[in-house]
């Protein structure tokens, strides 16, 4: 059991639980009651997504039928077919990858860097500066949409996902995390070494600061990569129906479809199939790193 | 005000001399003293085209008669506030946004405890479990608002059937204000409850052992251990998540959008927030001076009530056992 932990190597925490509690050791296992209820919060999570796909594999008039079959019909493939066919799925899947990877991509290679020079550099208005960092964590720059749109326009960007992609290069948070990492990851020392050996400011980046950073860069990736994938907001507002990311894609399959459940129901299922497969892949860090940033908040 | 406190160590530090190093020449200082700028300019430079400035400049457009089409047109003061703030269409849409808010966050902050402390039992597999907990996490909201508002259809929803077979009448989820509150809420609820419980499991851990021992000594059972030690030592990750979630909440525009096919909130604006709102003004009526104006009228909302829960926080810090 304690084999899983080498996954997350952050939660330091992990060796000490044993002895916890009551002062009996490791035999404290919870009752039936505990894992009851965890199995019943588990399958609400589940069960939607499990409906979606049993309303997904019939055709809709199945909806109106009572009792309500619980087994999965032989519908699912060619719903999902006639969903590729009315919106532009393969596009909008294209586009939701492009989009997500260059922004996660952006912000963690922007904020490493800025996060180095909070942690690790000294220069004048350091402090002020990343206050200002944390402040802005808490701005709700998404109230900005219309003169952002209208920049957008002016630049010709509307209904590009450029228009889409430059506003999410870089977030604060990002800047705050590595800021946060890098300053307990990295010991003075070896950055001083490295300048004294004669390293460049880059070089001593490139070879001490980004590889200390990689644990902490790799979940910014992926909260970041989840976020882009899911976020509809803006490029609903900037993208054009021929170009959509897929969020927005779906919602083009609702106006289109809204009564025939089967169809738009489909679609949801397969705008989340690959964050469903990197959930399998990357489930243990996403876990470990909002428990990380919650110890750090 | 607890996020800056690790940081603190880190701003004094900054006061001793910069170090020389060797007589690496002119270039070599330039590399030293440019290098840092250079590093953190990226994100000041975006993050103020593409953050702030439209942000600011969302007051400005907020003043003017400016259209869509059109552009910029003459100054009007006051007049687009005071004709969002005339409209019952805003009320109506900030009663929504509220009602729908403080619905999904009570329930959510409670379930999250709640489920955060089973996660903390000494159990088999934990990282399953924990896995299996943020499952939702995953589901675009575009996707959950489409799942939940077939869940919650008025007539065939699998809710309203469930209700039906113990007796009770359908509900009308979409057609009815309160209920469609409720369905939204759910949607919320359902995608970040377990994200939620993992901040609050992490904080739970972080509480020292020895305030439980000491409890048990003191012969309380793990019920009353729950509530007496660790629901306060809770408190800062309560509201760090309730400021969180207020600054999402608030602008809460997925989930409704997509609640029905036609994503005006409702025939009668029964769950129209003011993003949905500010969209409506902004995109379906060409009104940029208006939507504007309701921007800035919910930034205000924000800043309020995070100032409100800065200082509940301060408050709660400086009475707590000083550190």
């Amino acid at each position: 059991m304690t084999a899983l932990t080498p996954g997350q190597p952050l939660l330091t925490e992990e060796p000490a639980r044993g002895r916890a509690r009551t002062g009996r050791s490791y035999s404290n296992r919870p009752g039936k009651i505990v894992y009851g209820l965890l199995a019943a919060v588990v399958l609400g999570g589940m069960f939607p997504l499990w409906w979606s796909f049993l309303v997904a594999s019939h055709d809709s008039a199945v909806l109106s039928r009572n009792p309500f079959p619980l087994v999965p019909g032989g519908n699912f493939l060619q719903n999902a077919a006639t969903v590729i066919d009315t919106v532009p799925f393969w596009r909008a899947t294209m586009n939701s990858i492009i989009v997500s990877t260059v922004c996660s991509a952006s912000v963690v290679l922007f904020a490493t860097l800025a996060g180095y020079a909070f942690a690790k550099l000294r220069f004048r208005g350091r402090g002020p500066l990343l206050v200002f960092v944390i402040a802005t964590m808490a701005v709700p720059t998404q109230l900005g949409v219309v003169p952002l749109y209208q920049v957008m326009a002016k630049l010709g960007w509307t209904g590009e996902l450029l228009a889409v992609i430059v506003p999410s290069l870089v977030t604060a948070f990002g800047v705050f995390w590595m800021t946060q990492y890098l300053s307990q990851a990295v010991p003075d020392e070896l950055i001083e070494a490295a300048r004294v050996d004669g390293c460049s400011m880059i070089r001593t980046f490139w070879h001490v600061g980004l590889p200390a950073s990689r644990p902490a860069a790799a979940m910014l990736g992926l909260f970041t990569f989840v976020a882009t994938w899911t976020n509809f907001f803006w490029p609903f507002i900037v993208l054009g129906p021929q170009d959509p990311t897929l969020p927005v894609a779906l919602q083009q399959l609702q106006a289109a479809h809204f009564v025939d459940y089967s169809l738009v129901l489909a679609g949801a299922l397969l705008a989340t199939i690959p964050l469903l497969i990197l959930f399998v892949f990357a489930g243990r860090q996403l876990v470990s790193g909002i428990m990380q940033g919650a110890v750090k908040q | 005000m607890s996020t800056t406190t690790p940081l603190r160590p880190a701003t004094e530090q900054s006061e001793p001399p910069p170090k020389r190093i060797g007589f690496g020449g002119r270039l070599s200082r330039w590399d030293l003293k440019l290098s840092p700028y250079l590093y953190i300019s990226p994100f000041f430079v975006l993050f103020f085209v593409t953050g702030l400035f439209p942000l600011i400049y969302t007051g400005w457009v907020a003043v003017h008669d400016w259209d869509l089409i059109m552009g910029q047109g003459e100054f009007v003061g006051a007049k687009n506030f005071t004709d969002v703030l005339g409209n019952r269409d805003f009320w109506n849409a900030l009663t929504n946004t509220f009602s729908i808010f403080v619905l999904s966050s009570v329930p959510q902050v409670i379930c999250a405890i709640t489920i955060a402390a089973l996660l903390d039992a000494n159990l088999r597999a934990k990282t399953f479990w924990r896995m299996g907990v943020l499952l939702p996490y995953v589901v675009a909201p575009v996707a959950v608002a489409l799942i939940f508002s077939n869940l919650f259809a008025d007539k065939f929803g699998l809710i309203n059937s469930i209700l039906g077979t113990i007796g009770i009448d359908p509900i009308g989820w979409h057609s009815q204000r309160l209920p469609s509150h409720l369905a939204i809420a759910t949607m919320v609820n359902f995608r970040w409850t377990g994200y939620n419980a993992l901040i609050f499991l992490a904080a739970m851990q972080a509480i020292p052992r020895d305030l439980y021992e000491q409890a048990s000594i003191d012969g309380a059972g793990k019920i009353r251990q729950f509530f007496s030690v660790t629901v306060p030592m809770l408190r800062p990750t309560i509201i760090f998540i309730v400021i969180t979630s207020t600054i999402g909440g608030l602008q809460i525009f997925d989930e409704p959008r997509l609640y029905d096919a036609y994503g005006r909130g409702g025939a009668d604006g029964q769950w129209q927030t003011l993003t949905i709102l500010l969209y409506e003004q902004g995109w379906t009526r060409s009104n940029f001076g208006r939507a504007s104006a309701i921007a800035v009228l919910l930034f205000l909302i924000i800043v309020v009530i995070g100032l409100v829960n800065y200082f509940v926080t301060r408050l709660i810090s400086t009475s707590e056992v000083k550190r």
